[in-house]
């Protein structure tokens, strides 16, 4: 099994999201988190005074998955997330030991 | 804004005018035009739009000038300006009534620099008693407004590092030896006056005279913690917009106001100040678009103050093409005083007081000498009177005002400085005023 961690664009979440239904992932976990990448900050100005915004708002979306799944989510999620401009993301892809659905005690690929 | 003495001068001379041809057609008219002049009487018309007027300039300061104001400084800061400006405007209209207005406005042994006594306490300001077509105690209360917003003005200068307490005792020594003694030099008969300079709403009397004081504040009491090198935008810019509109709107109470009167040149004061407005608003966009790439909304609201500033003095004098002109300067001088020089020479005016009051006061001041002249639409200069000799009574009405106010703002700042201090501590000051000062926070969310 994996972990698919992916660093998307907040306005391209509801489309990630889609994809991944469409291709059979049933659940995801979002996080709202900051940073940068290569896209760096912004700079603001008030009345001439520049301040530097180093971190950006992003969205992380993780998504455990069988291992045979996991080229298509990837697939899935940079088709969906992809606007060519810098800022895009980044997908991590890790390895997971064990997953178990608390309601029932199922553990491994039966509890994805 | 005419002085009585000013009123009656003029009064006298279009009579003189009115008398010669009179003389010669018919002496039936004289003793009614006589009557006329010795008995002035109360005009309801005028009466309903001062009162009008004197709401509205207080609107200017709470809320207008107090939300401008509270969304540019850091959200642990916001309460502690609102609190200034109101504490502000409570102790300013007390001390206005008890002795800032028998200074201000009445004559006194030493005419030149000061009034006098004889209206101490409001003695003798009665339901009956009027100034000109008006009440007096409508004029006192009007003026009261303006002593209100003087001071208040030069909050944003000190703001997130002042103590609330050295803060009250400054603005009551200001009130009092600073913006008393120039009210009566430009608009109570004093020596500026006599000179012939034309302020017609408060050009040097309210924002110059603020703008310098803020300047000294902000110079006195040194940069807040962590400034320049710290981020401190603005918190919350809604606010902010929200109260430069309010002092848009409030500002026709205050320029069309000073004409004391409903009349034509109330009519063309409102115009004069809506186009001037409208002009330095665009300026200051514009500007800061070429500049940064962007128009930014604190730009085009700080532009609109520029523009109300400028026209301010002017307000009485100018037509509207010479308004569009002053607001076009006052915006960009000023914005490139608040934008460029601030950072260049290191002073941390913290809300920009010196440089959108003060520097858009002076360029307003002396381009009120030159569109005042009737060839640029003007309502015309006074005779013998020329566009050159009028520009040079507003740069010593100019110069006068930020030496005097200057000097002895700084004189009392450094006093309080050196007895209970001004600034509060550093741990309260990163704390924030609201908690330090007044035990409150302005947002529980």
């Amino acid at each position: 099994m994996k972990l698919v961690a992916a660093v998307i664009k907040p306005f391209k979440l509801d489309d990630v999201r889609e994809a991944l239904g469409d291709i059979g992932v049933s659940g995801i976990t979002v996080i709202e988190v900051k940073g940068f990448g290569r896209q760096k900050g912004h700079t603001e100005l008030y009345r001439g005074a520049e301040y530097v915004v180093d971190f950006l708002p992003k969205i992380k979306v993780e998504i455990a998955v069988d291992d045979a799944m996991v080229e298509k989510v990837i697939e899935a999620i940079s088709a969906a997330a992809r606007t060519g401009k810098i800022g895009d993301g980044k997908i991590f892809v890790f390895d997971l030991n064990q997953v178990i659905r608390i309601r029932t005690g199922e553990t491994g690929a039966d509890a994805l | 804004m005419r002085s009585d003495s000013a009123l009656e001068k003029l009064t006298v001379k279009s009579i003189r005018n009115l008398l010669q041809p009179l003389l010669a057609a018919s002496l039936l008219c004289l003793p009614a035009l006589v009557a006329a002049q010795d008995e002035p009487a109360l005009s309801s018309g005028d009466t309903a739009w001062m009162l009008t007027a004197t709401a509205l300039v207080l609107f200017m300061t709470i809320p207008g000038l107090s939300l401008f104001y509270a969304g540019l400084v850091r959200s642990k800061n916001v309460l502690s300006v609102l609190m200034q400006c109101f504490a502000i405007t409570g102790v300013m209209s007390i001390l206005w009534a008890v002795y800032g207005y028998s200074l201000a406005a009445t004559e006194g042994p030493m005419n030149g620099f000061i009034g006098g006594f004889d209206k101490l306490f409001l003695s003798g300001v009665t339901v009956d008693s009027l100034s000109g077509t008006i009440p007096e105690s409508l004029f006192m209360t009007f003026q009261m407004t303006f002593a209100i917003i003087t001071p208040a003005l030069i909050v944003g200068a000190f703001a997130e590092r002042m103590k609330f307490s050295a803060m009250l005792i400054f603005m009551t020594l200001w009130l009092t030896l600073v913006y008393v003694p120039i009210w009566h030099w430009v608009w109570g008969g004093g020596w500026i006056a006599e000179k012939g300079a034309l302020d017609f709403a408060g050009g040097t009397v309210v924002h110059i005279n603020a703008g310098i004081a803020a300047l000294m504040a902000a110079l006195v009491l040194g940069k807040r913690k962590g400034y320049p090198g710290t981020a401190m935008p603005p918190h919350n810019l809604g606010l902010t917009v929200m109260g430069a509109s309010m002092l848009w709107v409030g500002w026709f109470g205050f320029n069309a106001g000073s004409e004391l009167a409903a009349d034509g040149t109330a009519g063309m004061a409102m115009t004069v100040t809506q186009l001037a407005t409208a002009a330095a608003a665009l300026t200051w966009m514009f500007a800061e678009w070429i500049n940064h790439g962007k128009p930014s909304v604190l730009g085009i609201a700080t532009g609109a103050v520029a523009g109300l500033v400028a026209i301010t003095p002017a307000s009485g004098t100018a037509g509207p093409m010479g308004a569009l002109a002053i607001g076009f300067a006052g915006a960009l001088f000023a914005f490139i005083a608040s934008t460029k020089v601030k950072h260049w020479l290191g002073y941390d005016d913290s809300l920009d007081v010196w440089g959108v009051h003060g520097v858009a006061g002076v360029v307003g001041a002396i381009l009120t000498g030159v569109f005042a002249d009737a060839s640029l639409g003007g309502a015309g200069l006074a005779d013998g009177m020329t566009m050159g000799s009028q520009v040079w009574v507003q740069v010593i009405s100019v110069l006068a005002t930020l030496i005097y106010s200057g000097g002895v703002s700084l004189v009392i700042l450094l006093i309080l400085k050196a007895t209970i201090g001004l600034r509060v501590t550093e741990e309260q000051e990163t704390e924030g005023l609201d908690i330090s000062q007044h035990d409150e926070r302005g947002y529980i969310l």
